[in-house]
């Protein structure tokens, strides 16, 4: 691998990281009003006594440093960010909105890297499957089926989902990630934590499935052309072997590089699935933030799915040379 | 498979002959139809709030039932639809339109241009949409569809300038632009009379992807109650649905209704899209 490479990633990541904290500096600062009037102003809706508040709105301006030229503004805003220091939540007062977005983020850490990753397995298979001509007929009447589920997006097949599964019938729970108030390390907490998080998996599943699949048949027929492919069939080689050695191998190197793509936008469909679900990730945490207008939190939610979404394309990226020689060489 | 081959490419030689086309052409003019016609049967005042009782199921008088705000929903459905199409393609429109633009500067001269041009794409293309357009609606606060749909447009451009980038980088290289370049045609002619009308397939092809994906961020920040609050929209049904709890008091004809109007709408786009795929991108055909 090259360090050219690894450094012009490195430098990627940066770039999106810092896009995300340009947005969160200058789109508030576009917006007419005094930010710490509003602040204000939210507190004392929320019945809260404030008394002087001209002086504080002057002392708070000096404490920030709200008087200070655009750039040192941006600047510190910028290191702040960087240091994960976003500021207090307003509904979760007085915890910093960092502590919040931090027990929040495992959820969905979790649910979207353990969907994502069965998704794309199963997709990528059962594409390599529908283009395969040994395959067994009945593989090929799952396109249709695989087609419809990937145009419908996460969120509506979730509601889909939570109808059909958990409401009508009572099979699984409405919503949450566990029972009772805090989830237990045993192994009826593991297999509850399962049977919450089920639904929430099988909405983001059954939607990238569909997309993964077609991807992948798609690769497929490029690489069943190949003429190494005719070689390794005159060696006498099993088709098995040819099958996930040769064609598959290779037909998921095009798989790798939409994943990266794909990523931003599955992450932004599985804050939706937590909001169907009340699944306690940071989807929830942001649905509850807008209800109460905490535009801190809305933020830090914002930054967090940015740079949790920049941290896996980065990893992928440095992961791809592994799997691919040709990158290797360059 | 023989016939399935023959199916395919028969039907790419007349994209309007591929069943998927026309299925999906179809949902998507019954949808228009909806919003069209819909108004003469009923009042589409009713889909504002406490215009009705609430809370009723199905019925003769309210055949898609009421919520718990006092909105008749079958009008809601009908004032709404157009409202979500209109947003879509609106985006989608002008996101292509940009990503057309850029893709074929890029494409074109290359060199420090197209380096610029495409690691910005390739950037924006790993920031989950959501994220960004969460914290331009939450400041802006009152939205409308129009304005929703310039957010919405200025993150919608990608697919378009790579795929355009693409094409314009094999074009460049054929023997007519370059022929016109020896004739000492100017850069902007070659690329307005020369190379975009190659684009126009490709363009509309990417349209209808944009303005898919367009629908999505919007359903986003509908459902998150962020979407314009002037009008009824198929995302805020929903948000007011799920604020309500509609789920958990069997009210299912309150967001039933929606959630299969998006469904449609999304696969009847996707079965375009795709059908324009095949039309639009020969390398896809060759290789079936």
């Amino acid at each position: 691998m090259s360090w050219s490479y690894v450094l012009r990633r490195i430098a990627m990541f940066f770039a999106v990281v810092l896009c995300a904290v340009t947005v969160n500096f200058i789109v508030p600062r576009l917006a007419p009003g005094d930010p710490t009037a509003a602040v204000l102003e939210q507190l004392l809706s929320r019945g809260q006594q404030v008394e002087g508040a001209a002086d504080i709105v002057a002392a708070y301006r000096a404490r920030f440093g709200l008087d200070d030229p655009m750039i040192v503004q941006y600047l510190r805003y910028v290191g702040n960010t960087l240091t994960l220091d976003l500021g207090t939540s307003i509904s979760y007062f007085p915890q910093s909105v960092t502590s919040q977005i931090l027990t929040a983020l495992p959820w969905t850490i979790g649910l979207l890297a353990i969907s994502t990753v069965i998704a794309f397995g199963l997709g990528s298979v059962v594409g390599a499957l529908l283009a395969w001509p040994g395959s067994p007929h009945f593989v090929r009447s799952f396109a249709p089926f695989l087609m419809v589920l990937s145009a419908i997006p996460y969120y509506l097949l979730a509601l889909i989902v939570l109808y059909v599964l958990a409401i009508w019938p009572g099979w699984f729970p409405l919503g949450g990630a566990y029972s009772g108030s805090a989830p237990s390390f045993s192994l009826n907490g593991l297999l509850d934590l399962l049977y919450h998080g089920f639904l929430p998996g099988l909405s983001i599943v059954l939607a990238g499935v569909g997309f993964w699949a077609l991807g992948m048949r798609g690769a497929m027929i490029g690489v069943l052309g190949e003429d190494y492919l005719t070689l390794a069939e005159g060696k006498g080689l099993s088709p098995r072997r040819i099958f996930f050695g040769y064609a598959m191998r290779n037909a998921l190197l095009p798989q790798v590089t939409s994943l990266a793509i794909a990523l931003g936008t599955a992450a932004s469909g599985s804050v939706l699935v937590e909001v169907a679900f009340n699944y306690p990730g940071i989807g929830y945490l942001l649905f509850n933030a807008l209800k109460s207008s905490d535009y801190f939190l809305i933020q830090g939610v914002a930054f967090f799915l940015v740079l949790t979404v920049a941290l896996s394309v980065l990893v992928l990226d440095l992961i791809y040379p592994l799997l691919d020689p040709r990158i290797r060489r360059q | 498979m023989r016939a399935f081959l023959t199916n395919t490419i028969g039907g790419t030689l007349r994209p309007l002959a591929n069943p998927r086309m026309s299925v999906g052409v179809g949902i998507l003019l019954a949808l228009v139809l909806l919003g069209l016609v819909g108004p003469m049967f009923v009042d589409v005042r009713l889909s504002e709030p406490i215009s009705v009782r609430t809370n009723q199921p199905p019925s003769w008088a309210h055949p898609l039932g009421t919520d718990s705000g006092g909105r008749e929903l079958i009008a809601v459905m009908i004032a709404g639809t157009p409202q979500t199409l209109k947003m879509g393609i609106l985006a989608g429109f002008i996101g292509v339109l940009i990503g057309t633009f850029l893709g074929l500067i890029s494409g074109y001269f290359g060199g420090w241009t197209d380096r610029i041009i495409s690691a910005v794409t390739d950037t924006m293309l790993t920031i989950p949409p959501l994220a960004i357009l969460l914290v331009v609606a939450a400041a802006v606060r009152a939205v409308n569809v129009e304005s929703m749909a310039l957010i919405i447009a200025s993150l919608s451009w990608m697919y378009a300038a790579r795929v355009v980038r693409a094409q314009t980088l094999s074009l460049r290289e054929q023997s007519y632009v370059q022929m016109a370049r020896l004739s000492g045609m100017g850069h902007m002619r070659i690329l307005l009379a020369e190379i975009f009308p190659n684009m126009v397939p490709i363009a509309f092809a990417s349209l209808v992807g944009a303005t898919s994906g367009a629908i999505l961020s919007g359903m986003g920040l509908e459902v998150l109650g962020l979407g314009p609050q002037n009008v009824p929209t198929l995302g805020m049904t929903i948000y007011w649905a799920l604020l309500y709890a509609a789920f958990s008091r069997g009210m299912w004809w309150w967001w039933t209704p929606p959630v299969l109007i998006l469904v449609l709408l999304f696969l009847a786009l996707f079965l375009i899209s795709s059908a324009l795929d095949d039309f639009a991108n020969p390398r896809l055909r060759s290789s079936r």
